[in-house]
């Protein structure tokens, strides 16, 4: 073990925040305004399968725009079944996570080899080189949008009305907020961030798309969202602290000493994942109208 | 609604609606398979497939005949367990999504059957209990997450599905393999395979096992005290706690006999379904099990004999799926299926489907009326 290889496993774990931190950052925005998402897990794996698709097409940008788009629209269905129509957030996530897997798997036959597809590196977005070796420059957007995000709830007049929104609805339809459209924009901006951070995985990091390329991270940012208690500066900690034990089972699987089989190395941020939520819950307060559709009396 | 002054069109609207509310529970079912359907034809015209030929072709492969019948049974009884467990706990007010991972571990549990030789039913039987108790264990964990430092479910069942995924991996490569072939575990032996019941076809005895389990269910749930709170637990947690009914013990047992019921389905896939009767590696007959299992709960409105029906229609797109992917010059993937499932599962979110699709036929016609040529000129 030397300085290089400590080094290494820094730069990964930056990379394996950001998709954490953003579609947490993102969840965090619908979930203030009452609407409780699932369907990240799914909508990171789309988004990762459409972002390698646009950037095949027209380069990096138009990749990461792509995945936007895809979360955006996946996300907008979601918000309209929820919201407008008072459905089941739950089961609408679901929904939304069965159709990833089959979505992507079956793209990834019609581009050719089964599982698995190749970014072509003309549509890679190209790294930054840093002192601490290639870094995307995607880690500084995660790095910066838990701030922005901050602000956002905390100090403008729409953060104020998202959170009225998600802690008494009908308080805030009495003082001429429309509820349901709160919620459909929060989450659609939610899922645009999640969109963005499974372009991410394929376009500007891994640099391929598989059919299980998603592997739990939404739902570790659903865990990020519960440890952060909706606060988007914990988000990019739990971002971190996740990322970095997603990192260290790639590390460690890299060391030529193997004194443990691979399968329980994978297990590793799992088991972190459970153990740091379980240590936390129970004094996170989450909105009041959470997961509840809103229905006038 | 207004009260007398409404038009004729109104009430024959209402009177078709009320109808439609009678027959609520399956017409929704329907509605939303239908809807699945259509969204799975839409993307098949996109990427370039013909829709009509390839659904024709799962149709022929799911009912088109005796043999054809029998394997879409057998593809269901697994979906059967998994749909129970999602919707045992559902009735009890909670999201289990851990059955993959209560599948994977029953499924390596009951592999272990092949260490030891014993008469033919009662190889069967031990085979069933340790899937059974290996499912229990497995879903304990999440359970008790909950109870005691009040872990969502949904979060901690998927960080258990990966777990037991990475842990059965390891088993199956290392403890569990064939000395002969590196490339799956041991074999069950014969005195503990359920019986082949139409020779030739995939069908096996574990249809009685799937199909007993959800009748036990219904009577456990609808017609016995304990499945009574559980399920009054489900609707209203404060009123039930006030009426005296432990949510602690209902979650527990809701928890556990969900286990039990994805167990069971590890136990059907590995010991009832021809021909491997053995983990391969990377599960690809498991695979996936435990979330098209969400599906079915969803389409058989969470009620045990509603279950039935929607695994044997799930069951069926499994089964004609892989009939589907051979047809013709450009087959059509089998995860064409997975995609009509979630955009059915979609579809079951929304309440009162019924309901919404009138809005949704009538927000196009007022969008058509708006956008016509005819209209803009009158506006203007």
């Amino acid at each position: 073990m030397n300085w290089s290889s400590i080094l290494d496993l820094l730069r990964i774990s930056l990379h394996a925040m950001v998709p954490i931190t953003l579609t947490a950052v993102g969840e965090i925005i619908g979930e203030t305004a009452g609407l409780f998402n699932i369907g990240l897990e799914g909508i990171l794996l789309i988004g990762a399968f459409v972002g390698t698709l646009g950037a095949k097409a027209g380069g990096p940008i138009v990749g990461l725009l792509a995945g936007v788009g895809v979360g955006m629209a996946i996300s907008f269905v979601f918000a309209v079944i929820s919201a407008y129509w008072k459905g089941t957030q739950m089961i609408a996530g679901i929904g939304i996570n069965l159709f990833a897997l089959g979505f992507v798997a079956f793209g990834l036959i019609k581009l050719g080899a089964p599982g698995f597809h190749a970014v072509p590196p003309e549509g890679q977005l190209a790294k930054l080189s840093t002192p601490m070796g290639a870094l995307s420059p995607l880690i500084f957007v995660a790095l910066v949008t838990p701030f922005l995000a901050h602000l956002f709830l905390n100090r403008t007049r729409a953060g104020l009305i998202l959170k009225a929104v998600g802690e008494n609805p009908e308080a805030a339809d009495v003082a001429g907020i429309d509820v349901n459209l709160t919620r459909l924009l929060a989450t659609t901006f939610g899922g645009a961030v999640a969109g963005l951070a499974g372009a991410f995985l394929s376009v500007a990091w891994i640099g391929s798309v598989t059919k299980e390329m998603s592997a739990g991270t939404g739902f570790i940012a659903l865990a990020t969202v519960v440890f952060s208690g909706l606060n988007p500066l914990l988000a990019l900690l739990g971002g971190f602290i996740f990322g970095f034990f997603q990192s260290l089972a790639t590390w460690i699987k890299t060391l030529p000493t193997k004194t443990i089989p691979w399968q329980f190395v994978d297990m590793l941020p799992y088991i972190v994942t459970l153990l740091v939520v379980s240590g936390v819950v129970g004094r996170v307060r989450f909105p009041k109208a959470l997961g509840v559709p809103y229905k006038r009396e | 609604m207004t009260g007398t002054g409404a038009r004729p069109g109104d009430r024959l609207l209402r009177g078709v609606h009320r109808t439609l509310t009678g027959l609520h529970p399956a017409v929704e079912s329907v509605l939303a398979a239908i809807l699945g359907l259509l969204v799975g034809a839409v993307l098949m015209y996109i990427w370039g497939y013909d829709p009509w030929r390839a659904y024709w072709a799962l149709l022929k492969g799911a009912f088109g005949g005796d043999y054809e019948i029998a394997s879409s049974i057998a593809r269901g009884v697994p979906l059967i367990l998994t749909g129970l467990t999602f919707s045992i706990c559902l009735r009890a007010g909670m999201f289990n999504i851990g059955a993959e991972g209560q599948m994977y571990v029953g499924a390596a549990a009951s592999i272990c059957v092949a260490y030891f030789s014993l008469p033919h039913p009662w190889h069967l039987v031990v085979g069933i209990l340790f899937a059974a108790a290996a499912g229990v264990l497995w879903s304990l964990g999440p359970a008790l997450l909950k109870l005691t430092r009040g872990v969502s479910e949904v979060i901690s069942t998927i960080m258990f599905n990966w777990i037991s995924r990475f842990l059965v991996f390891y088993l199956v490569a290392y403890v569990l393999v064939d000395p002969r072939q590196a490339q799956r575990t041991v074999r069950i032996p014969l005195s503990a395979r359920f019986p082949i019941l139409v020779p030739g076809t995939d069908l096996s005895a574990a249809v009685y096992l799937a199909v007993g389990f959800a009748l036990f269910v219904y009577v456990l749930l609808w017609h016995t005290a304990v499945g009574y709170e559980v399920r009054a637990a489900g609707l209203n947690p404060t009123a039930a706690r006030y009426g005296g009914i432990s949510i602690k013990r209902t979650m527990v047992l809701s928890f556990a006999l969900g286990g039990v019921a994805a167990g069971l389905a590890g136990a059907a896939t590995t010991m009832g379904l021809p021909p491997t009767y053995a983990i391969i590696s990377g599960l690809p007959e498991l695979m996936n099990l435990g979330f098209d299992g969400m599906a079915v709960a969803m389409v058989g409105r969470n009620h045990p004999i509603g279950i039935l029906f929607a695994a044997l229609f799930f069951g069926g797109l499994n089964a004609g799926g892989r009939v589907m992917q051979f047809y013709g010059a450009n087959p059509v993937p089998l995860e064409m299926v997975r995609v009509v499932m979630g955009a059915i599962v979609l579809a079951m979110a929304i309440p009162e489907l019924a309901r919404v699709l009138p809005a949704v036929a009538g927000a196009a016609r007022g969008l058509v009326r708006t956008l016509s040529p005819k209209a803009r000129k009158e506006a203007a």
